[in-house]
């Protein structure tokens, strides 16, 4: 499998101007972009690090460049809405896909373990698609709690939260140039634990239709707030109420940066 | 053409998490968590992730300072450091080692507090040693 995505990278290479994946050094793994010349036996495909805001980058600093990105699941739904709220260009772009294992699908609880690269303009899969992996078990138990046991799962939870920011810092969704929670009005400065239950669920109802569960900001959290339970039942309920999969469609429009004439959902006003 | 990410270790603290300094053309643009660290295994406080901010900050000190009667004024390693050295070196003979302390920092590595302690205890004649972590 990684022979098959470094023979691809090489070859695309020749016509890209570069290629962003994970670098394998004598120090660590980490992002890296590979240029044509690299030495490609240090192309390899883990530990996850979200690409997506890269490529985001690099095609902002150099506005006429064709990049390729080697990409999971997860980076694809991150590019497909990066692409529809201007901060990937999809022309640009060339999407090496490649499918996670069953392993990977199950411990990520990941219903969507390849990308779905008939989406893309230029794409091509490296690897057989698995099956997704099971639910986070921990939703369906947070479905049987009362309202009451709810709130204090919750109240335990974020009472262990530092606020880091590296749920916010990591997520390739999480663009915006000013942020509401560092707005003194809605979160205090210098006060730990923040605010029960503000900023969990500013940020939360901000990353409704967002959210591609890429399971990043559990990952990354010092506190190990069970952060991808939230998502999930906010991907729910976006799925549910908008009829919206963020990171499904390139074409769909995203629900919450529509007017309200232009809305899936019509409510009817009294 | 170039990006890439530069391993180093968090100069905030003791604890010493692992992070990449995300560098495109030279430029720093941003922080990424070492997920293979040891010791910090892909988390950062808020520090970590901001821990590049003082970089090229304007506030930084890009040359040491020696006060004199009109302020502080810029001056090269050279002159510093042997101003201190004398100084050092004065108040040792005049008052003993021990009107002088040292503080070491937990932003520096191992090998850099040992040297200090090294200074002082062999140099300087002084037990005096503690360190910006307890404070």
């Amino acid at each position: 499998m990684i022979e098959d995505v470094r023979a691809h990278v090489a070859e695309k290479l020749k016509e890209l101007d570069g290629v962003v994946a994970l670098r394998q050094t004598a120090v660590g793994t980490a992002p890296y972009l590979f240029r044509e010349g690299d030495d490609l036996s240090q192309l390899v495909l883990e530990p996850r690090y979200p690409l997506a805001p890269i490529i985001s980058l690099l095609q902002k600093r150099y506005p006429e460049a064709h990049f390729g990105v080697v990409g999971r699941g997860c980076d694809a739904r991150a590019l497909v809405e990066m692409a529809k709220r201007e901060q990937v260009d999809a022309d640009r772009l060339y999407l090496l896909g490649v499918a996670c294992t069953a392993e990977e699908a199950e411990e990520c609880h990941c219903a969507d373990p390849a990308p779905d690269t008939e989406l893309w303009p230029r794409a091509e899969m490296i690897g057989s698609p698995v099956e997704g992996g099971a639910p986070n078990p921990i939703v369906a138990e947070y479905e049987d709690m009362s309202l009451e046991e709810r709130r204090t799962f919750w109240r335990q939870q974020f009472l262990k939260c530092i606020k880091c920011y590296g749920c916010r810092d990591i997520c390739p969704e999480c663009f915006c140039e000013s942020c509401a929670l560092e707005d003194p009005l809605w979160v205090e400065r210098g006060v730990l634990a923040p605010s029960f239950p503000t900023f969990h669920l500013i940020r939360a109802m901000h990353m409704a239709s967002r959210c591609i569960a890429c399971r990043q900001c559990e990952l990354v959290c010092p506190a190990h707030i069970p952060l991808t339970v939230l998502y999930d039942l906010i991907r729910r309920d976006v799925g549910d109420l908008l009829g919206y999969v963020p990171g499904a469609d390139i074409a769909a429009p995203p629900p919450l940066s529509l007017t309200l004439e232009e809305s899936p959902v019509q409510i009817e006003l009294e | 053409m170039e990006y890439q990410n530069v391993l180093t270790t968090c100069v905030y603290c003791g604890a010493g998490c692992g992070l990449y300094i995300q560098v495109l053309d030279g430029e720093i643009v941003g922080v990424l968590p070492a997920k293979e660290h040891p010791i910090s295994r892909g988390s950062l406080c808020i520090k970590g992730w901001n821990a590049t901010s003082f970089v090229t900050h304007p506030d930084r000190l890009r040359a040491p300072l020696i006060r004199r009667d009109d302020g502080f004024e810029e001056a090269t390693w050279a002159e510093a450091l042997t101003l201190v050295a004398e100084r050092l070196e004065g108040i040792r003979d005049e008052s003993g080692g021990d009107s002088l302390g040292f503080l070491a920092s937990a932003k520096c590595t191992n090998e850099e507090n040992y040297l200090l302690q090294k200074l002082a205890r062999a140099v300087v004649k002084t037990n005096n040693v503690d360190h910006c972590a307890r404070l």
